[in-house]
């Protein structure tokens, strides 16, 4: 099993992906860590890897870098060498083929989501072992495993946008107040036909909950 | 079937396990040189601004009062080294190089966004054994730039960050004090404050600070911008009046001829 070497920064993390009819609503927190020091607080694991296609890294900071680097090569010059945009399972595969291929060296729990004129909106979780699941919505990193009941009983297929911007902002702001590894400012990013609309909450505007 | 050939190049770590026997008899292995440091970087008003400490550290040694921390990557972008020394000065050596090559290939000033891709991928192909832990900054078409890069690769890219030994010390003074916006002199002196609280609250930094600021085709090396740590003269002579050291014998012995090889040449 791989683990983190000494010294390696780790995205402690929660992040999520739901699917909704027309788009995916995709959300994290912001924090990486090095050890007990917060290297960055206000990191970026909402990563974009096509212009309707983004991915939610968590693990090992440097692996999931370097593996979304190699992906976003590939599906740029995916369009020129096929002649058509690439779809979110095409993506997915590549993560998919890579975090499999190397599972002994990389730890990398990846969930990819997005928009295309094939399937429309899609979710797909890719853990540590490099097996890939298409689900209507997905959690990961250290800070999903607070939430997992939170979020089954919530969760509707049958959400607007909005909705699930809604509940992705609720579940990702309880996540980071039970999780020591996770915290910093909630990033949201909705993608459908249109675009990606993307979103900060600060820690000032989180959502009401019990603070003990 | 062709044998497993060694490869020629790469780490080899073939004494690891010879070495880890040493290490348990007793022996005291060879430490690499190390900066302890504290480096800091800034985005102001108009650029970046870099600051390093100066201590070299080889255990609990100073083996460096004085070294160079910010690197040379190109006319435009500089870059803060903590972690292994030689790691550190190697690494940007190449880079910078590569750099060299990469501008004249295109005709075009580097951009800093290429410094970083070459940086991090060298430094993720070596799994984190190459011990350099960079802060990159550099002015190029796009704007400032400022990012930290970890030794296995991962890269951050934020508007004030510090790394190193004293990168907590350095931490809470730009918490407290950097706000978008800043001027050159509050930039420099918040760049200095932060160093400084490295030198003075972590054992791993001491000296100088040195600053770097590069701003739209310009660079400001300040080697020694503040020095707080100068010696100070010495309270009284320590020397012995002659005749202090009795003798009972005296005994001297003439000085033999030259003998073969060529002298020392002390002339500079």
């Amino acid at each position: 099993m791989p683990q983190l070497k000494p010294g390696e920064i780790s995205m402690g993390t929660t992040i999520m992906a739901v699917q909704f009819d027309g788009g995916v609503v995709l959300g994290a927190d912001s924090r990486t860590s090095s050890g007990t020091y917060v290297s960055n607080r206000v990191s970026d694991k909402l990563t974009k890897v096509h212009d309707r296609i983004y991915c939610c890294r968590s693990g090992s900071a440097a692996d999931t870098q370097a593996v979304a680097d190699v992906v976003k090569y590939h599906l740029a010059l995916y369009t020129a060498q096929h002649g058509e945009e690439p779809t979110v399972k095409v993506a997915a595969s590549l993560f998919q083929q890579i975090c499999y291929d190397n599972k002994d060296n990389l730890m990398a729990g990846i969930i990819v989501a997005g928009w295309d004129k094939v399937d429309g909106a899609s979710v797909y979780e890719i853990p540590l072992g490099g097996s890939i699941h298409k689900l209507p919505f997905t959690l990961a990193g250290s800070g999903s495993t607070f939430i997992y009941g939170y979020c089954d009983k919530l969760f509707r297929p049958d959400m607007t946008k909005d909705e699930c911007i809604e509940f992705v902002k609720n579940s990702v702001s309880l996540a980071i107040s039970r999780d020591g590894s996770s915290g910093g400012v909630i990033r949201v990013a909705a993608i459908t036909e249109d675009g990606v609309e993307r979103q900060v909450v600060h820690g000032n505007n989180l959502p009401q909950q019990f603070l003990g | 079937m062709a044998p497993l050939l060694e490869p020629s190049t790469g780490f080899k770590f073939d004494n690891v396990k010879r070495n880890q026997m040493l290490a348990d008899k007793g022996h005291l292995l060879p430490r690499a040189t190390k900066t302890g440091t504290t480096i800091v970087g800034l985005v102001y008003k108009d650029g970046v601004i870099l600051g390093a400490d100066t201590r070299a550290t080889s255990g609990p040694i100073v083996a460096d009062k004085n070294c160079e921390k910010i690197h040379f990557l190109a006319p435009n972008m500089y870059c803060c080294g903590a972690g292994t020394a030689a790691d550190t000065e190697f690494t940007t050596n190449i880079i910078s190089s590569q750099l060299a090559l990469h501008s004249l290939n295109t005709g075009r000033e580097a951009r800093v966004g290429a410094a970083l891709t070459m940086l991090k991928q060298y430094l993720f192909r070596y799994q984190g054994h190459i011990g350099a832990y960079l802060v990159l900054g550099g002015y190029d078409v796009t704007g400032p730039h400022l990012y930290a890069i970890q030794a296995h690769g991962s890269t951050d890219k934020l508007p004030y960050m510090t790394l190193g030994s004293g990168s907590l010390a350095a931490m809470s003074v730009f918490e407290s004090g950097w706000r978008a916006g800043l001027s050159r002199d509050e930039g420099v002196e918040l760049v200095k404050d932060a160093i400084e609280a490295g030198i003075f609250n972590d054992l791993g930094s001491g000296s100088n600070v040195d600053v770097c600021v590069i701003t739209e085709g310009n660079v400001e090396y300040l080697r020694g911008y503040s020095t707080p740590n100068q010696r100070v003269a010495k309270e009284q002579t320590y020397r012995f009046a002659p005749g202090t050291t009795e003798f009972i014998v005296p005994n001297t012995t003439a000085q033999r001829g030259e003998e073969e090889g060529t002298a020392m040449d002390v002339s500079a």
